[in-house]
């Protein structure tokens, strides 16, 4: 339904919790990650979304919901959405949504992407534009199909204006400023200012029993096992491995000096320089 | 799919409104009713003692993918030209096309492109699906997945590749959700598997801690975006023929969306570290800006450019562009120098493509010296200002 002009706005900003990168330790036997006691932090993508959507609550009559998935402990990120300046949180939980590919993740969202457009008026989703953990970036575009709605990716800064969308795009080497009609959905790598802070009174309140936060399980939005988790993924893991790269290694000792002349001798060999 | 009660065998006794996770399970005058919040998890069939709850649950339709026969590559076009990852595509595709016994076609979409059809075919396209339209000129998200769509949907094909460019990016999942297709993001290595000839699609997961490998079970086309640099380019095949498709066009005014207003240039035009010869790259071991001073020199000597890792552009002591790694930019040079990089995976599979590669690194238990040809464990503070010394102009 077209969004008539300076009514209000119903903004989602959907947010994942992710393992903070900047903590994560590399085990020097194994050379694999080490996942335990890695604290988990809102996707710093989704800082960048939840921060534009709030911009625009800022000028606007307008609601923010932040809406994840994932156990219950994603509720952190939802409260600190909340204490950002989010009007709502929902978090999707259920043992059925585990191991989703992103076929399945963005059937999940979108289902409650209507509930919530069913609840109140819903105009616009901002994602970021991808999660540091996967890195896929197919969770915005596959979330605006499932809702039919157009979508404007990589984007830096927008404006609603009327029952449009006004959006500058960043791309390499180039902006591009693009008109969408509302509803859309966007995905956002930038935002326009630095993510506000947190404010502690908020976050308070968010950590309070009467905090607007809700979990829905697979009834709640309606989803059939068989299209969620890891049953209603589309792809599959068949087999994982540490990736040998098939090189020798030759180590080069020494001092600095004797180093730096053995690799020039190689290279000079390899008549690379 | 449904789970349903058997009157006749219910007593009524609860047990599956116990198991039911969603309380879906109703029990009214001694028998059992599945409610609207039934998901058809399944949780209660086990917890029937009496056999009277049945399901079709497991009785899931194998798909026949039989009919889908052919490889393609989605050609983006950038300023009249092919784009560089696409004919990277077109050169992986071709070997898995081969080891199919199937064509290589590419999908060409835009308007007044034919002209770069022998090209298509030079890179081994044994067919073009040619669509064009004024409508098609600019990249529009809508339109283009519309006509892609409907290609896909009439000719079937096996195996559909996608440079993970921003164009591909924005393209590819949309494409995938409409089709109900699985879709692999920034693959890093492409094949067939020899027992069954489904593609295998690997990728760095679980946050760059092992790679996996992937396939798409019960969707065809198998969907997977590649990023630029990671698969070298073919064999040319100069004059080589290829047949011709047209498919008729017909856009609606709602596909041109987001309608595009405005494009300008910004900023210089990012350091294109796919096509560079040699790359020093610097992680956390440089410490700071100055630590890429150093680095930079060093470049410049050896007539290279300076890349790093996800930490060094978050630390802010590099620009994102110059960004290697599954986050970053993909990168084939002929010489790697990784200077204080520990390696994690995610940095690894955007350098593995290159011919020679040297690490310098004070940890010697470091990742990125088992990927190494040459392994300088030392400060690199003072094996790179060394090096430098040595080099003819590095002084």
């Amino acid at each position: 339904m077209a969004r008539e002009a300076g009514s209000f706005l119903g903004v989602a900003v959907l947010v994942k919790q992710v393992p903070d990168s900047a903590e994560i330790k590399m085990d020097p036997q194994t050379g694999t990650l080490l996942r335990e006691g890695v604290p988990a932090v809102m996707n710093p993508d989704d800082r960048l979304g939840l921060e534009t959507a709030l911009l625009l609550k800022d000028g606007l009559d307008a609601s923010v919901t932040a809406l994840s998935m994932g156990p219950p402990q994603a509720l952190d990120v939802l409260s600190e959405a909340l204490a950002m300046g989010a009007d709502r949180g929902v978090l999707l939980s259920d043992r059925n949504f585990a191991g989703a590919d992103t076929w399945a993740t963005s059937y999940t969202l979108g289902r409650a992407l209507e509930r919530l457009g069913q609840q109140e008026s819903l105009d616009l989703v901002v994602c970021g534009r991808q999660a540091s953990d996967g890195d896929t970036a197919q969770i915005g575009p596959q979330v605006a199909e499932h809702l039919g709605w157009p979508q404007v990716t990589y984007v830096e800064r927008l404006a609603v204006e009327e029952c449009e969308l006004r959006a500058w795009r960043r791309l390499p080497g180039l902006v591009q400023e693009v008109l969408c009609p509302l509803p859309a959905v966007v995905t956002v790598l930038a935002s326009p200012v630095a993510p506000r802070w947190p404010l502690l009174d908020r976050l308070l309140m968010a950590c309070r029993s009467e905090a607007p936060l809700e979990v829905w399980d697979a009834a709640d939005i309606a989803a059939p096992a068989a299209s969620t988790g890891l049953k209603g993924s589309l792809t599959r893991v068949v087999r994982t491995f540490s990736p040998k790269s098939g090189r020798v290694t030759s180590w080069l000792e020494g001092s600095a000096g004797e180093q730096a002349q053995a690799l020039i001798n190689e290279l000079r060999n390899h008549k690379l320089i | 799919m449904a789970i349903w009660v058997v009157a006749d065998k219910c007593t009524g006794c609860g047990l599956c409104a116990k198991a039911c996770p969603y309380g879906a399970m109703l029990v009214e005058d001694k028998l059992a009713r599945l409610g609207p919040r039934c998901t058809q998890c399944g949780a209660c069939l086990g917890a029937c003692k009496f056999e009277a709850l049945l399901s079709d649950l497991t009785q899931e339709p194998a798909p026949d993918l039989a009919g889908y026969q052919g490889v393609w590559v989605f050609c983006e076009v950038q300023q009249g030209a092919l784009a560089r990852v696409s004919l990277e595509l077109l050169g992986r595709g071709a070997v898995l096309a081969e080891q199919l016994g199937q064509t290589l076609a590419a999908v060409l979409l835009g308007h007044q492109v034919e002209n770069l059809v022998p090209e298509l075919a030079a890179q081994g396209a044994g067919r073009v699906y040619l669509a064009q339209d004024p409508g098609l000129a600019d990249y529009s998200t809508l339109a283009y997945t519309r006509v892609l769509a409907e290609l896909v949907s009439s000719h079937k094909p096996s195996v559909l590749l996608v440079g993970a460019t921003p164009l591909g990016r924005d393209l590819a999942p949309r494409l995938s959700r409409r089709l109900d297709l699985g879709l692999t993001a920034d693959c890093t290595e492409l094949a067939i598997d020899p027992q069954d000839g489904s593609l295998l699609q690997t990728r760095p997961a679980f946050g760059g801690n092992v790679m996996a490998t992937i396939v798409t079970p019960r969707a065809r086309p198998q969907m997977a975006t590649v990023r630029p640099g990671v698969m070298p380019l073919g064999p040319r095949r100069e004059g080589a023929a290829c047949e011709v498709l047209r498919q008729v066009v017909a856009l609606e005014p709602g596909d041109l969306l987001p309608r595009l207003l405005a494009s300008q240039a910004r900023g210089q035009k990012p350091a294109d570290l796919t096509a560079a010869r040699v790359i020093v790259a610097g992680g956390r071991g440089c410490g700071g800006p100055r630590g890429f001073e150093l680095l930079a020199r060093l470049a410049q000597a050896l007539g290279g450019e300076v890349g790093g890792t996800r930490v060094a552009v978050e630390e802010g002591w590099l620009p994102a562009p110059r960004q290697i790694g599954q986050t970053g930019v993909s990168v084939r040079p002929e010489l790697y120098i990784a200077c204080g990089i520990s390696g994690a995976i995610q940095h690894r599979a955007g350098c593995l493509g290159a011919r020679y590669i040297v690490a310098i690194n004070r940890d010697r238990r470091a990742p990125i010296f088992s990927v190494a040809d040459y392994a300088l464990a030392g400060d690199l503070f003072k094996v790179v200002p060394a090096l430098l010394a040595a080099l003819p102009g590095g002084a």
